[in-house]
């Protein structure tokens, strides 16, 4: 098994679906961080097969939102002088401000300058998120 | 605090029914209402063509006593240099106390709303939401069937870029009873959020692509046009088009009380024959589109009819 330094202080984002780092990486703009990142990629999992880890070394506030948004059943442990001293629930946040873009070209953020790209949840059950103009679903896959 | 039309479901169905009650007042006694306005300015910043909408907004405010500016397509405005809907609220606020706003861009008098320091009416944006020509469908079904709860309407036409029957939709969906009859070749079915949210709250639909075969069923007609300027594709447009005429013939189906009615304007969707038939109430709708938008500025000026 591949050995990653542990962490004295900072963030663990765990069980993460295995090749989905990169976006989660891209999400939480850790590329601006100057602070250690490690990505393992496709780790062993008892109880997804195999999954992501992201280790963030010396940061310990994070955007729970956004990784709600993305994948809610990720777990995000806070670790400071070597323990896990909080384990985050990530829950569906009502809204999403400046994370994903609408792909609707009839819509108004499509050419209106300086705006909030907002999304909505509109149906907790199936994750469901629509855009707060013009009510067009965000689509991951697009 | 300053309340904004921008999408049909911001007013509760008991503010709906309050803004129908004093449109059907103001309908009975008009002259009562022409100075409840005085000195008050209503400004109708039009990025897209309209006749009815903007004269119906614009004669409603002329009714009431008030006055009126604006602009009636985007090139004859700051848009054609680029300014943001943001910016040009802002700068209208300063002008008028209420703006009705039409935007060929989906959410554009949200926008507007979300900066504006005065009440903002959606009077159409792209092939979303038209909010003010639903309060006038409402009316115009319950003036002439004297009920909305347990009709069937069937709604006919482009029901995937119609902004008409979205808001229709979803305003018709929290009466008791409505049945939904949906008419549409496959392409131009309603938005998948319109669907969801008739199958979340259980509300009966059918969707059909035939309307001769549902003309007896229908209390109510709702025909729209298949429009142009909401096509990416002119050959999509022109293979669409004449999928859906209403002539005398299908008349001959439809119940003896059924209504026609349709958001103007016509092109070839109901032949010129039907207006003669005492069923076509399209051009009596447009009279009650006036009263309604009297209410509504009164509503969102915070004017009560004491005042008159």
């Amino acid at each position: 098994m591949l050995n990653v330094d542990s962490l004295t202080r900072g963030i663990v984002i765990d069980h993460i679906k295995a090749g989905s780092c990169m976006a989660l990486y891209k999400y939480l703009e850790l590329d601006k961080l100057d602070c250690s990142v490690a990505i393992i990629k496709n780790a062993k999992s008892n109880r997804m097969g195999k999954k992501d880890i992201i280790k963030i070394d010396g940061m310990l506030d994070l955007d729970l939102d956004v990784l709600g948004f993305l994948d809610c059943n990720i777990t995000v442990n806070i670790i400071d002088n070597g323990k896990i001293i909080e384990k985050k629930n990530l829950v569906l946040p009502d809204t999403i401000r400046n994370v994903v873009s609408c792909k609707n070209p009839r819509c108004i953020t499509s050419i209106e300058q300086g705006i909030d790209q907002v999304f909505k949840l509109a149906d907790p059950k199936t994750h469901l998120y629509r855009c707060l103009y013009c009510e067009q679903k965000y689509n991951p896959k697009k | 605090m300053m309340k904004h039309l921008i999408d049909p479901l911001d007013l509760t169905a008991e503010e709906v029914n309050e803004f129908l009650d004093l449109a059907d007042k103001i309908m009975e006694e008009p002259s009562k209402y022409r100075h409840i306005c005085d000195g008050r300015k209503l400004a109708t910043l039009f990025y897209e063509p309209s006749t009815r909408t903007r004269l119906s907004f614009e004669a409603a405010m002329l009714n009431l006593g008030g006055s009126v500016l604006g602009f009636s397509s985007g090139t004859d405005s700051s848009a054609a240099k680029g300014e943001s809907v943001a910016d040009t609220i802002r700068v209208v606020s300063n002008f008028a106390d209420i703006c009705a706003i039409r935007h060929p861009k989906e959410g554009a008098p949200l926008v507007a709303a979300l900066h504006s320091e005065i009440p903002v009416i959606n009077a159409g944006d792209g092939g979303h939401q038209h909010p003010t020509q639903t309060l006038t469908d409402l009316m115009t079904i319950r003036s002439l069937k004297k009920r909305i709860n347990g009709l069937t309407v069937g709604i006919c036409g482009d029901l995937k870029f119609g902004r008409t029957t979205h808001s229709l939709i979803k305003s018709l969906a929290r009466y008791t009873g409505v049945k939904f009859v949906l008419i549409s070749p496959q392409e131009l079915r309603v938005p998948d959020y319109i669907f969801e949210s008739l199958q979340a709250k259980s509300i009966a639909f059918k969707q059909v692509e035939r309307l001769d075969e549902v003309m007896p069923e229908l209390d109510v007609l709702y025909m729209t046009r298949v429009q142009r300027e909401r096509f990416f594709n002119e050959e999509d447009y022109i293979r669409l088009k004449d999928s859906y005429i209403l002539d005398a013939k299908k008349m001959e189906l439809a119940k003896e009380d059924m209504i026609v009615l349709h958001p103007l304007p016509r092109v070839n969707e109901i032949a010129v024959e039907v207006d003669h038939d005492p069923r076509a109430c399209y051009f009596k709708q447009v009279k009650y589109g006036m009263y309604v938008r009297m209410a509504l500025i009164m509503k969102l000026l915070g004017l009560e009819e004491s005042e008159c």
